[in-house]
């Protein structure tokens, strides 16, 4: 194989590292003053990367650079999310990153840095790729979150995801460094191969570990409501979205394909993280009032659902992960841009009152939010809806009727939340007349909006189609 | 109007006439579009109601099985459900189905009748968000006929459970002090009875590979599947209907909901439980049916008696009216699970009557309401000197609720607990002292309210019926009159049904 061959292979991650570092290079000499331009560049340089994704759909399976790097079908699926995911909150976040003083440069340029680390991750065939893409995600991440540096929050937030986001790197090098020294292998394949010892279940074992975290699901999900809220809303609009059906699917890749001879011992595990992301997701947002902090316990409940679909097993579950994360990341990407709309006076408020009345002032947003709200609790017929069908179906195919019960029962004590927040919209009386929203967030919110209904519950049969012919069903 | 798919016509009519509100309200100030939304309202409602009599008339009652079928596949792999011709064990998929029988035919005229009811009502007594409360209503609307004419399970799960939204809705914006407890009850409690339906149905669609209405109304499920899978519908349809013991989120609902919502949520929505058992639990399962016998009559007869005593002990007439809604729908359950043609037809009988005559009794509660602005019973009293024409029409629909020979209550109610009587005389014989307790608790109310002498001061200017509300009224009393002198209109219609339902339990008529 030539470099050129490689390099066509990873195309959309090339693609991505040299717009990220031919624009380091140019904005080093002239600065800031083209940070919005920079901005619409990244905006293109990720909707080319996700067109070239999307293409490589139908090249099946095809390795690079000696088999440490492979494209698959489910991947570059979970690449175009991705990177349309990473496009549409950089295109959203203009405005918010002007007011909030964070229209430099570097902003754009680490969205690209981390969008591409969830690529490469996404297409890793070797724990040490996989560690690569991870923490190329990751040291992007950390930044993100503290980069509004004149606020306290920020800083602190960026600095617990650093400390906590170190261990989880520091448990996943460890799982792969076990798994290495019982199998002599870091290539999935060769893994794949091994038989079943304790050694390796322990790497097993700490590899879940590490890449829960990333997913954000229970047990290792305690960052997550705490960088949510501190860390500025148009990072955290890209941490909901785009690492985390990544991180997902990634998650769901290892088990299918690198473990495939333990499944009857990571299936437990999953399905045990599985029920207490749902639960802890469901209960935790009771009593909060701040709504970056209740979307982040939202986002633990639904990685937890997602996480039924894995522990069904690859040919119950891998359809099912694709179409329940890609559905939840659209409804998301909503959402924040309804936290995005917030604000009173340029500065962002974001606590469930300030919701209030946002029917009677601006209909247009408030309905996409309500349609949003209820498309992730899963309320028919609104697409979520589907989403939470295709999981149930995985796990009532793999027997696991108790999981699909704590799902359904966690789904009742989350609508507790998601009720409050259509309920300030819909019923309270109207707080403070709030800014203009922004034509970019707007217009996401209403796109999105129109997406979860009607648009995919009349079409759900495309999706479905793409996310079973992706896993090759 | 042969190629027109009229079901779909009459379902989706008064979604797009909410979508037309909708985007005027965009357009056009909060006065301009709240005098234009209730005309077009009006007539969105009534157009639906005219297709829903073309329907009918189109509809041949003679028949067995579904008619005015309409189909086009909607998810699944490999879908064939549409493909007409097809073994049962060919059928896969999930289909945008629709069909009715007669049951089905009466319960969406039902609907569309009552629904331009409550919006013609709402010309006076809404004054806030107008356009958004006609907007709400029409959705309800679509999703409640929608749930009567899906012939797919995903399909009609996705009507069933959406009618929650618009009525949580409804209760919140329009409701009274303590709506905020009420919308939440109702829509927490609805949800987890209807999230165990979803596990069943799609463990079904695991079983059968299909979740179309007539392919699984044959489809053979294990014995002991069955239990479990008549459980989640049970868990479903009992909150909806509202069965004891998982009642409590009605009283709640109505007490807080404005007119229109409780006149909806007791006509039609109620229904939907007592419908799914029909159409679903019965045909699906009939082995587990006939094992759960003595569990629902057991129900049926607890509501009957204990709700009637509850009712009893209301100050609050909502509330009296609400807890008579649970007696009334004991008799529909009792009527349904003695698995014979007096007892289903009865209870077929038995809800549309009760939609008609709750929804009357929830307007007459509303009339006194939009004047005093208070439910009390103790409030009221004497109401007959100064209104007479209101005393009248209560006074019949009263009697209606408590089964008068002549009016519709009394057919539903005699004929499911003959059909009860056939099946458990311990049964009926509770059942029937439900009847003497509903005299109680009605009669009651309308001394206590109507009779006496007049001794609230506030009360001395209260004006009798305006021309809407006795048009409203009248409408309902002429309703309620008729199908309790002919019967037979009915009955033609849902006898077809009720032969199918009784073969597929495979204890009927051939």
């Amino acid at each position: 194989m030539t470099l050129m061959s490689d390099l066509n292979i990873a195309g959309p991650d090339a693609l991505l590292a040299a717009v990220g570092l031919a624009g380091l290079l140019l904005c080093a000499i002239i600065g800031d003053r083209f940070a919005p331009l920079m901005r619409w560049l990244v905006v293109i340089a990720l909707g080319v990367a996700s067109a070239l994704a999307f293409a490589q759909i139908s090249w099946g399976h095809v390795d690079a650079f000696g088999g440490l790097y492979r494209i698959a079908p489910v991947t570059s699926f979970a690449k175009v999310v991705t990177y349309g995911m990473a496009a549409v909150t950089t295109f959203m976040s203009g405005g918010a990153l002007r007011k909030q003083g964070m229209d430099r440069y570097e902003y754009s340029l680490l969205t690209v840095f981390a969008a591409m680390g969830a690529g490469v991750m996404l297409s890793a065939n070797d724990l040490m790729t996989l560690y690569m893409g991870i923490e190329t995600l990751s040291l992007a991440s950390y930044v993100l979150a503290a980069f509004q540096r004149d606020s306290v929050k920020s800083a602190e937030a960026g600095l617990k995801y650093f400390v906590l986001g170190a261990l989880a790197s520091g448990l996943l090098l460890y799982g792969s460094s076990l798994v290495y020294g019982y199998t002599g292998a870091t290539n999935y394949d060769d893994i794949a191969k091994a038989e079943s010892s304790v050694g390796l279940t322990f790497g097993l074992v700490l590899l879940i570990c590490g890449l829960a975290f990333k997913a954000s699901a229970a047990p290792f999900h305690v960052w997550t409501p705490d960088v949510y809220e501190g860390a500025p809303a148009p990072t955290v609009s890209f941490f909901a979205t785009a690492p985390k059906i990544a991180a997902v699917v990634v998650l769901g890749n290892v088990m299918f394909h690198t473990f495939p001879l333990l499944q009857p011992g990571w299936q437990g595990i999953i399905a045990i993280i599985s029920a207490a992301s749902m639960l802890i997701g469901a209960f935790g947002a009771l009593m909060q009032n701040n709504i970056k902090r209740i979307l982040a316990y939202s986002s633990i409940n639904n990685v937890g659902f997602a996480l039924i679909a894995i522990a069904a097993g690859q040919s119950a579950g891998e359809a099912a992960v694709l179409v329940y994360m890609t559905l939840y990341v659209i409804a998301t990407l909503g959402m924040f841009g309804v936290v995005l709309a917030l604000r009173r006076g340029g500065k962002a408020v974001e606590d469930i009152a300030d919701l209030n009345g946002l029917f009677k002032q601006k209909p247009g947003v408030a309905i996409g939010m309500v349609l949003l709200v209820f498309s992730v609790a899963g309320i028919p017929p609104l697409a979520g809806f589907f989403g939470k069908y295709q999981v149930f179906q995985a796990g009532l195919q793999a027997n696991m009727l108790w999981l699909v019960l704590v799902g359904a029962v966690s789904s009742v004590i989350s609508l507790g939340y998601y009720l409050r927040i259509v309920w300030a919209i819909m019923v309270k009386p109207q707080s403070e007349p709030l800014d203009r929203t922004e034509w970019p967030v707007a217009t996401t919110v209403l796109v999105t909006g129109l997406a979860v209904f009607p648009v995919l519950t009349i079409g759900i049969q495309r999706l479905l189609d793409a996310a079973i012919n992706a896993s090759g069903g | 109007m042969g190629g027109l798919p009229i079901l779909s016509v009459i379902t989706f009519l008064p979604l797009a006439g909410a979508l037309l509100i909708a985007v005027f309200r965009a357009f056009a100030g909060d006065k301009a579009s709240a005098a234009a939304s209730k005309p077009v309202a009006l007539i969105i409602t009534l157009a639906a109601f005219v297709a829903s009599i073309m329907a009918l008339m189109q509809f041949n009652p003679a028949l067995s099985g579904y008619q005015l079928g309409e189909c086009a596949p909607w998810f699944g792999h490999n879908a064939t459900v549409c493909q007409a011709g097809l073994p049962a064990d060919q059928v896969k998929g999930v289909a945008y189905k629709l069909g009715v029988d007669g049951m089905a035919l009466a319960l969406i005229i039902l609907t569309t009748f009552l629904t331009p009811l409550v919006i013609l009502h709402a010309f006076k007594s809404v004054e806030q968000r107008v356009a958004e409360y006609m907007i709400a209503f029409l959705m309800l609307e679509t999703l409640m006929i929608g749930v009567f004419c899906a012939l797919d399970l995903v399909l009609f799960y996705a009507f069933f459970e959406g009618g929650l939204i618009p009525m949580f809705i409804i209760i919140g914006v329009w409701g009274g002090k303590n709506k905020f407890y009420a919308a939440f009850k109702f829509f927490l409690y609805t949800l987890l009875g209807s999230l165990l339906l979803l596990a069943a149905l799609i463990w079904m669609y695991n079983a059968a590979g299909t979740t179309d209405v007539p392919t699984l109304q044959n489809y053979p499920f294990a014995k002991d599947v069955q239990t479990w899978l008549w459980l989640a519908f049970f868990a479903s349809f009992a909150v909806k209907l509202p069965m004891f013991p998982v009642h409590t989120w009605l009283p709640d609902a109505h007490v807080e909901a404005p007119t229109g919502g409780s006149v909806i949520l007791a006509g039609v929505l109620l229904k939907m439980g007592g419908y799914g058992f029909l159409r679903f639990s019965l045909p699906m399962f009939p082995d587990a049916s006939l094992l759960f016998q003595p569990l629902m009559f057991t129900l049926s007869v607890i509501a009957i008696v204990y709700a009637s005593l509850v009712a009893f002990r209301q100050t609050d007439i909502k509330k009296l009216v609400a807890y008579s809604s649970v007696a009334h729908m004991g008799f529909v359950t009792l009527g349904i699970f003695s698995f014979n043609e007096q007892g289903i037809q009865g209870a077929i009988y038995q809800m549309l009557s009760h939609g008609v005559i709750s929804a009357a009794l929830f307007f007459c509660v509303g009339v006194i309401y939009d004047r005093m602005h208070t439910r009390e019973i103790s409030f009221y009293g004497g109401l007959v000197h100064r209104m007479p024409i209101y005393a009248a029409l209560f006074m019949l629909f009263s009697m209606a609720n408590v089964g008068l020979p002549g009016t519709s209550g009394f057919v539903g109610e005699i004929l499911t607990m003959v059909g009860g009587f056939q099946a458990s005389t311990w049964a009926a014989a509770g059942a029937a002292l439900g009847v003497i307790l509903s005299a109680v608790y009605m009669l009651t109310l309308y001394r206590r309210t109507v009779f006496g002498e007049m001794t609230n001061e506030k009360l001395f200017d209260i004006k009798d019926v305006t021309m809407t509300e006795f048009f409203i009224l009248g409408l309902l009393a002429i309703s309620a009159l008729v199908l309790g002198v002919a019967p037979a209109l009915i009955f033609d219609l849902t006898k077809a049904s009720t032969v199918d339902i009784l073969h597929m339990i495979g204890r009927g008529a051939p």
